[in-house]
């Protein structure tokens, strides 16, 4: 979903066959005729992040990987980032610039926590942090500067006491629903948690939501699915609940794959041996 | 410069044109597009093993026709038929798909004629594949094939380029990714009949609802070797309310500059054909009332 | 070497032999249409909730209208980021003027403030198409239609968006009664006078025709009704006066907030504003 880094002044890279390149980054760019300057590209990129809503809070789910193009380079990364108590970032994108949006984050958090000390200072509710990270991101696509990533947000909203979730991305789009996806997800899993959701809720929404456990399931199937077929995926993956209670975020864990359903099969074509 | 470099072909698309009209395209808006079936396209192999029933190959299609962002057609019929026991499900460039399983159906057909046996999906694949790659892509045909032939079900899918890939699950087309979401989740090998209808049903489904280039209804169609059972229209889940207003205009709406009338027939005889060698009991010469159109006065009967 | 650049080709190779340029593209096609039309005492403005980009459905509720103030109601559509920012732009110059002045913004200089902040961006354009609909000082409705950099009119009717061309021809025919001859011995037809149960049908049909016809229509629509002030509500309001599956709320009015006097009863002395909603199909 994320382009691959390729060497500037080339053509695109249909097949992700380059080797590692001097890929040109920030300032010293060769885009002399922008207005300044600035457009990078993503780099180091996550794939998918996925988000359902279920009857007590929201569930995130995104994989370990962070990809160098084609190659599978860091297999370790965490892609979901608490805020506070009830808000967590599930981010799809470029590596450096969720790292940057990390340190952001937080630092506007703790300064938040400064104030709460000795004032009766509210917290930023999901909403909040929302509406700035989109502010945000619209303000850096209006700069040609883009932040490279694409953002679900989730969370529980105290004084409203109902979930939160919501998506952002480089150019500024937002938009919210019961059940979101980014990048590969949208096409793949969207589909299966649309599903799921309306099996129960109805297509209005107005039925009970999953529990739980369901939710769990769902994203279980789809984190499965979009290994099977997302080239720039990782069997290895890590689901935030965000509740009333509080954000929790699993370990990492894997699917149960399945591969011999092709067994009996021999070839692409006429081939029987 | 070297005369003749290739042998201009006699068969096949003429391009003598190609350079001018990419010379137009570039000075004009672009060149046309064709209609493409922005669409959701699937198969599933069934029976077997333990299932107790006849293996056998589902296939099925939305059936969404669209040119751009417009809807072309919103019932099109996209699971082609190639011989009694093999179809074809296209995706891509509507005519491309249409004129392709035509044209691979009849040579099937010769095929089986002149071997004496009915021909095997293997055959309609190796056909497909040589045709659309000779094109080079060129030809934007995407299809899923099955069939049931001797050597049991078979699947395919065929892409423009002419490459192949054989599974027991495929989708293609712009649901492709909708589709296979529910097939990599649900699959079973060796599904009862019923389930994997049901399983097509749902995929398509997935590319109706969730792929803005599918759409409207779903179609299925069940190959076993005891034929092939066709369901066109298996599910509606989008029929169209009826409308607030009736738009119906009142006669004399449109605006009229110039007024003659003129009568065409300048005489009529009626000829009576029921002499023609034997007698047609039963039908008598009626004489025809002049200036009585289509649709004609109140109270005309015609069979009486 | 120039020559053998650009060789002369066979037709196989040519569309991959031009670099793609990589360069970030800061705008995208969020699909959807809207409509308003104008009546002799109310204004009509709708939208379907759809958002999309590419053949992908990104949420099937998203908001495109927006109701301003008492009076006035803006629909957006094209690129959603920028129809959301800018919409907010709006508001905010809207809460100034107010507190500036004591009031709100009359209709007319809603319409002349958005040209100007179109045309502000002219050379970074928000890529977005806006219908502004509501109530006039004098008490007629109105419709205001722009293009993105700010050009604009006052109109009885307007379609914009992806199915722009599928409505426009029908409102056309039906609104302005273009390509229609009154019975003979008959008034002439006089665009901006329907009664507003058939302004909504002809919305609903519009909405109903564009998702059969265009991929990018569908989900839900939203229609804002706002009524000159002392006006009947009759025909909204009670029994089957809508058809079935529609909801209707009338929205609280947006007040005076700064310093002017609360007007007299509830609803009664202000314009009202409803909101009507409808399913549409979602495939």
């Amino acid at each position: 979903m994320w382009k691959q880094p390729a060497p500037a002044n080339s053509s695109f890279n249909e097949y992700n066959t380059f080797p590692l390149p001097q890929t040109q980054r920030g300032g010293q760019s060769s885009h002399a005729h922008g207005p300044i300057g600035h457009t990078q590209q993503p780099l180091v990129t996550g794939t998918s992040v996925l988000g359902l809503k279920f009857d007590k809070g929201v569930m995130i789910a995104a994989d370990n990987l962070a990809s160098y193009g084609s190659l599978a380079r860091f297999r370790d990364i965490q892609r979901l980032h608490p805020l506070g108590k009830h808000t967590l970032l599930g981010v799809a994108g470029d590596m450096s610039d969720f790292q940057w949006l990390k340190k952001e984050l937080d630092g506007l958090l703790r300064s938040e926590d400064a104030l709460a000390l000795t004032d009766s200072h509210p917290s930023l509710s999901p909403k909040n942090i929302y509406e700035l990270l989109s502010n945000l991101f619209y303000a850096r696509r209006s700069k040609m500067n883009p932040v490279w990533n694409a953002v679900l947000v989730g969370g529980w909203d105290k004084v409203k006491e109902e979930s939160f979730l919501a998506y952002v991305d480089l150019l500024g789009t937002t938009y919210t629903a019961p059940t979101l996806a980014t990048g590969f997800g949208a096409h793949l899993a969207q589909p299966l948690l649309r599903e799921a959701y309306e099996a129960k809720a109805g297509i209005d929404g107005e039925g009970p939501l999953l529990t739980q456990e369901e939710a769990e399931k769902v994203l279980d199937d789809c984190m499965k699915v979009l290994f099977y077929r997302d080239a720039r995926s990782i069997n290895k993956y890590q689901v935030a609940t965000i509740t009333a209670g509080g954000v929790t975020i699993s370990d990492s864990r894997s699917a149960d794959t399945y591969w011999k359903f092709a067994e009996g099969l021999r070839g692409y074509g006429a081939q029987t041996q | 410069m070297v005369a003749k470099a290739v042998e201009a072909p006699n068969v096949g698309f003429d391009f003598s044109n190609y350079a001018r009209n990419q010379f137009f395209g570039e000075r004009l808006q672009g060149i046309p597009k064709a209609t493409s079936t922005g669409t959701t396209i699937v198969g599933v192999i069934f029976g077997g093993g333990d299932s107790g029933e006849e293996p056998g190959v589902c296939l099925g299609a939305d059936t969404r026709a669209t040119g751009g962002p417009i809807v072309a057609d919103k019932n099109c019929e996209k699971i082609h038929y190639l011989t009694p026991q093999i179809r074809c499900c296209g995706a891509g460039t509507a005519a491309d798909t249409e004129f392709v399983t035509n044209l691979i159906s009849s040579n099937l057909e010769l095929h089986a004629l002149s071997q004496g046996r009915p021909a095997r999906v293997v055959t309609a694949m190796t056909m497909l594949k040589q045709y659309l790659f000779r094109y080079q892509g060129h030809v934007g045909a995407h299809l899923v094939l099955g069939g049931v032939d001797v050597t049991g079900p078979q699947l395919f899918t065929v892409h423009a380029h002419g490459s192949t890939d054989k599974l027991p699950y495929v989708t293609m087309g712009s649901g492709s990714l909708a589709a296979m979401a529910v097939f990599e989740s649900s699959f079973k090998e060796n599904m009862k009949r019923d389930e994997a209808i049901a399983l097509v049903a749902r995929a398509i489904r997935s590319g109706i609802f969730n792929d803005l280039g599918s759409g409207s209804n779903v179609d299925v169609a069940v190959i076993t070797k005891n034929g092939t059972e066709n369901l066109r229209n298996y599910e509606m889940p989008n029929e169209r309310g009826t409308k607030s207003r009736n738009y119906k205009f009142r006669r004399g709406t449109t605006a009229w500059t110039k007024e003659s009338i003129r009568s065409l027939i300048v005489s009529e005889e009626i000829k009576s054909t029921s002499g023609a060698g034997k007698d047609q009991g039963g039908v008598e010469v009626v004489a025809v009332p002049t200036g009585a159109g289509a649709g004609g006065e109140e109270g005309m009967e015609i069979d009486s | 070497m120039a020559l053998y650049h650009n060789p002369p080709m066979a037709y196989a190779q040519e569309p991959t032999t031009a670099p793609i340029e990589h360069r970030f593209n800061p705008y995208s096609d969020n699909g959807g249409s809207i409509l308003a039309i104008a009546g002799s005492d109310f204004s009509v403005i709708a939208g379907d909730t759809r958002q999309s980009e590419g053949y992908n459905i990104q949420t099937r509720y998203a908001r495109k209208v927006w109701q301003l103030t008492d009076k006035a109601v803006l629909a957006t559509n094209g690129f959603a980021a920028d129809g959301n920012n800018f919409v907010k732009r709006v508001k905010q110059r809207l809460e100034w003027y107010e507190h500036a002045h004591h009031k709100p913004m009359g209709l007319k200089s809603i319409a002349r403030m958005i040209q100007t902040m179109l045309y502000g961006k002219r050379f970074f354009p928000y890529y977005v198409y806006n219908i502004l609909g509501g109530i006039e000082e004098d008490g007629t409705g109105a419709v205001y239609s722009f293009d993105p950099v700010g050009s604009y009119e006052r109109e009885a009717c307007r379609a914009a968006g992806a199915a722009q061309s599928l409505i426009q021809p029908f409102l056309d025919n039906q609104i302005y009664f273009k390509n229609q001859q009154p019975e003979p011995g008959a008034a002439p037809f006089i665009p901006g006078n329907l009664p507003l149960g058939t302004v909504l049908s002809l919305v609903v049909d519009s909405f109903t025709s564009a998702t059969e016809r265009h991929i990018e229509v569908g989900d839900g629509m939203e229609i804002y009704v706002v009524m000159k002030r002392g006006r009947t509500t009759d025909d909204l309001l009670g029994d089957n006066k809508l058809a079935p599956g529609m909801t209707i709320e009338e929205l609280p009015s947006l007040g005076e907030s700064v310093g002017g006097v609360e007007s007299e009863g509830e609803g009664q002395g202000g314009e009202r504003t409803f909101l009507v909603r409808q399913a549409l199909k979602r495939d």
